[in-house]
C-alpha cells in the first residue's frame, strides 16, 4: 500500500516540471544569491566608500588623508572632476555626493584640525575643531566603519604627532622630565615612531580625534525613515505578487471561454491587455497607498510630507508590475505554470533588488546586478523620496525606467497574447 | 443583393501536419436551423470558430449575405455562443447581459432593453439579480446563449449548446432556439445528440475530416446513406408476410440477398455509417 502510495508520488513529481523547479532549483538559486550577496565573509563590511575633503591643508591633515587611502576596507575619493581635470573635494561636493546617494559617508578635515588634541579633558574644556562626519544613515555600517578606522589611523599613521602632544600634557600636569627621559623621547621620535608591536590598545580610542556624525540627509528621524525603506521594500515585492496573480485571470478567462468572448467583441486582444493592465495599475496603486498610509497610522512614516513623491513612485511602480504581470500570465499555459514562474522570478528579484535586505549591504557587483530588476529601481526612487527628500524632478532615472519597463514589457505580454489571436 | 445570410466555401485549414478542414463548403437559410454532426476532432470546432473570425482560412471564403469577410472584418451579423460556459461567475446575470452587451457595442437604452429581452427570453427574469455561480448548469447555459444574442445577429453559432443539462433545460433551449427561428435568424448548431439533431434540426450537415460528407434533410440523408452502404430501403407498414412478399419480389429481379435487417431508419445509422464506427480521440 505504502508503495502504491509513494509510487503515486514519485510519477506525478516525476512529470511536474513546475514543482521539480520549486523543489530544488528554487532553493539553490536562493542560496547562490545569498551566498553572492556576504561571501566576503572575511571582511563583512566590504569596502566602504567614503569621500574625504581636506580642509586643513597641514602636513598632519594630509598624513590622515594618505593613511585612509591606504585603508583596505575604504575606498576613498579625494576629488572630483572639473572640466577635464581633477580638483579636490569641497564640503559641499562631499555633502551632494550624499545626498544623490553616490556615497554613504564623507570625512570632513576642517580648518584647525592639525592643532586638534586627542586628549583634550572630557569636561570644561574650551570648544576645538572637530572632525566632521557627513553621513547618510540610512546605511548604519558605513559611518561606524570610517569612524573607527579614522580613529585607528590617527594614532598609527601619526604617532609622533600624537606622542609629543602627549608629552606636552604630561609635563603640563605631572610636571617636567627628566633629561634620561627626554633622551628617550627625542631617540624615539627620531627613529620615526614606530609603534612597538603590542601597542594596540583598544582603550586609545576613547581618546581619539573629536569626530562629530551630521546626518545630512535625515529631518525627520531615521526610524520613520528606516519604516518608509521596509515599506517600499515589502511593498514593490508583494506588489509583484498581486500583479502575477490578477495577470493570470487572463488564464481563467481563456478555461472559462470568456476571453474568446472578449477577443471577438469589438475591443480586440490589445483593447483586452489595455483593459487589463488599466485595471491591475489601479489596484497596484491601491494596494502600495494602503501600506503607506498604515505605515503613516502606525509607524509614523512621513507620507503626509512627502506625497508628491509618493505618487509618482507609486504610479511608475504600480506601472511596471501590471505589466510585468501580464507577462507572466500570457509566458504561462496554466495557473498552476503562473504560480511557479512567478514565485521564482519574483522572489528572484526581490532578493536581488533590495525588497529583502538592502543594496547597500550588497556588494558594489551585485548591487549593479540588481538593478536589471525593476525593485532596485522602484526602491532607489522611494529612498530618493522619503530618505533623500530629493526633488521630484530628481527622480527622472528611476520614473523613466520604470515607465520605459512597463512599455517593453507590454509589447512582450503583447507578442505573447498572440497565441489567443485568430490562428 | 444575396439573401443566404451564410455560405461557407472550400474552406481549407491546416495546423502542422493535421488537416482541420479539407474544403468544406456548407449554407444555411434565413430561419432555418442547421444541425453540424461529426465526430470528435471532425472540424466542427474550426468550422464555427473560422466562421466567427478567429481561425484564419488557409483557403476558401466565408460569405454574410452574399459579401465575403476578410479574417479581420468585423462580423456583427454573427453572434457565437461557446462550448464553454463563458460567463463571469461573480457577476449577475444581469451584469453579465450588460457587460457583454457594452462590449458587442450596445448602448444606452438600446443595451437595457435587450438585457430585459434577454432575461424574459432565457426565462432568467426572476434571478437576475444573483450571482451566476448560483445558477444550475442548465440556467449557466440559457445565459450563455441570451449573451451570444445581445447585439441581434441574424447568424447564430452555437456549439454544443445542450450539453451538460437536464432534459427540461434542453427542451426549453430548443424552445428559445425555435424562437430565434421564427424571428428569421439563421441558425447553426454543432451537436453529439443525434436524436435532438433528428428531431430539431430543418437540415444536417455531417462533417468527417474537415469535410462534408454529407448535407440534407433527415430524409435525404437516410437516402445517401443506403445508397452508400448498398443497401435497398422497403418501407413497409406492419405484417411480416408483407416484407416476405416484398423480398421475394427483390429476389425474383435479380438482386441479391445478403441479410435483412428490420428497424426504423435513424440518424443514428446515417452518422456511424457515413463517419465509421472507429473511436475519434
Amino acid at each position: 500500500m505504502l508503495l502504491t502510495l509513494l509510487r503515486i508520488g514519485w510519477i506525478s513529481l516525476k512529470r511536474d516540471r513546475v514543482v521539480q523547479t520549486l523543489t530544488f532549483l528554487l532553493p539553490i538559486m536562493f542560496f547562490s544569491i545569498f551566498a553572492l550577496v556576504f561571501s566576503n565573509q572575511t571582511d563583512p563590511t566590504g569596502r566602504v566608500r567614503v569621500a574625504v575633503v581636506d580642509e586643513d591643508q597641514t602636513d598632519y591633515s594630509r598624513t590622515l588623508v594618505e593613511a585612509l587611502g591606504k585603508e583596505g576596507g575604504l575606498r576613498v575619493t579625494s576629488t572630483v572632476a572639473d572640466g577635464d581635470a581633477q580638483r579636490p573635494l569641497t564640503r559641499a561636493d562631499a555633502e551632494g555626493l550624499i545626498r544623490d546617494g553616490d556615497l554613504p559617508v564623507a570625512v570632513v578635515l576642517p580648518k584647525g584640525v592639525g592643532g586638534v588634541s586627542m586628549f583634550a579633558p572630557a569636561t570644561g574644556a574650551a570648544p576645538q575643531v572637530k572632525v566632521l562626519l557627513l553621513a547618510d544613515v540610512s546605511d548604519p555600517v558605513a559611518p561606524q566603519v570610517v569612524a573607527g578606522l579614522l580613529q585607528k589611523v590617527a594614532f598609527t599613521a601619526a604617532p609622533v604627532t600624537m606622542a609629543t602632544e602627549g608629552m606636552s600634557m604630561f609635563e603640563k600636569f605631572g610636571g617636567a622630565m627628566t633629561p634620561q627621559q627626554k633622551k628617550v623621547l627625542d631617540d624615539w621620535q627620531q627613529s620615526g615612531g614606530a609603534l612597538p608591536s603590542d601597542s594596540s590598545d583598544s582603550s586609545a580610542v576613547e581618546m581619539g580625534l573629536p569626530i562629530e556624525t551630521i546626518n545630512v540627509l535625515q529631518s525627520e528621524g531615521g526610524d520613520t525613515n528606516m519604516v518608509s525603506f521596509y515599506a517600499a521594500g515589502i511593498g514593490v515585492m508583494f506588489l509583484l505578487f498581486s500583479s502575477a496573480g490578477a495577470g493570470g485571470a487572463l488564464l481563467d478567462e481563456e478555461e472559462a471561454g470568456t476571453l474568446d468572448r472578449l477577443i471577438g467583441s469589438r475591443v480586440g486582444m490589445t483593447g483586452v491587455l489595455v483593459g487589463k493592465w488599466v485595471f491591475l495599475l489601479l489596484i497596484g496603486v491601491a494596494q502600495l497607498t494602503v501600506m503607506f498610509t498604515w505605515g503613516a497610522l502606525v509607524f509614523g512614516l512621513p507620507l503626509a510630507s512627502h506625497l508628491p513623491g509618493f505618487l509618482l513612485m507609486t504610479i511608475a511602480t504600480a506601472s511596471a508590475a501590471a505589466a510585468f504581470g501580464l507577462v507572466l500570465a500570457t509566458l504561462s499555459r496554466s495557473r498552476a505554470q503562473l504560480s511557479g514562474l512567478s514565485t521564482i522570478i519574483i522572489l528572484a528579484m526581490s532578493a536581488m533588488g533590495g525588497s529583502m535586505f538592502p543594496r547597500f549591504m550588497m556588494s558594489d557587483t551585485m548591487q549593479q546586478v540588481g538593478l536589471v530588476t525593476f525593485n532596485a529601481w522602484a526602491l532607489d526612487g522611494y529612498l530618493k523620496v522619503f530618505w533623500y527628500e530629493a526633488p521630484l524632478w530628481q527622480l527622472w532615472p528611476q520614473v523613466a525606467v520604470l515607465f520605459g519597463l512597463t512599455a517593453v514589457f507590454f509589447l512582450l505580454a503583447r507578442r505573447c497574447a498572440r497565441r489567443w489571436e485568430a490562428i | 443583393m444575396d439573401t443566404t445570410p451564410l455560405e461557407v466555401t472550400g474552406a481549407r485549414k491546416r495546423f502542422g501536419s493535421t488537416e482541420a478542414l479539407a474544403g468544406a463548403s456548407f449554407a444555411v437559410r434565413r430561419g432555418e436551423l442547421l444541425g453540424l454532426l461529426g465526430p470528435n476532432g471532425a472540424g466542427k470546432t474550426t468550422l464555427i470558430r473560422a466562421i466567427a473570425g478567429r481561425v484564419a482560412l488557409d483557403e476558401g471564403t466565408i460569405s454574410v449575405f452574399g459579401r465575403t469577410l476578410a479574417q479581420q472584418d468585423p462580423r456583427p451579423d454573427i453572434g457565437v455562443v461557446p462550448q464553454e460556459l463563458a460567463v463571469y461567475p461573480l457577476l449577475t446575470a444581469r451584469e453579465n447581459l450588460e457587460v457583454f452587451g457594452a462590449l458587442y457595442g450596445v448602448k444606452g437604452s438600446a443595451l437595457r432593453e435587450r438585457v430585459d429581452w434577454a432575461l424574459e427570453w432565457s426565462d432568467l427574469k426572476d434571478r437576475a439579480t444573483e450571482p451566476v455561480k448560483r445558477f444550475s448548469g442548465g440556467m449557466k447555459r440559457r445565459l450563455n446563449i441570451a449573451i451570444g444574442l445581445l447585439h441581434s445577429p441574424q447568424i447564430v453559432l452555437l456549439d454544443e449548446p445542450t450539453v451538460g443539462v437536464d432534459p427540461q433545460s434542453r427542451e426549453r433551449i430548443y424552445e428559445m432556439l425555435a424562437s430565434l427561428q421564427q424571428s428569421g435568424v439563421a441558425v447553426v448548431l454543432t451537436t453529439h445528440h443525434l436524436e435532438e439533431a433528428e428531431k430539431r434540426c430543418e437540415r444536417i450537415v455531417i462533417i468527417d475530416h474537415g469535410a462534408i460528407v454529407a448535407s440534407g434533410t433527415l430524409n435525404e440523408l437516410l437516402a445517401v446513406s443506403r445508397q452508400a452502404m448498398g443497401a435497398v430501403r422497403l418501407v413497409v407498414k406492419a405484417p411480416a408476410d408483407d416484407v416476405e412478399r416484398q423480398l421475394a419480389a427483390l429476389a425474383s429481379a435479380g438482386v441479391p440477398r445478403e441479410s435483412v435487417e428490420i428497424q426504423r431508419g435513424s440518424l443514428q445509422d446515417v452518422f456511424i455509417g457515413l463517419t465509421g464506427r472507429d473511436l475519434r480521440e
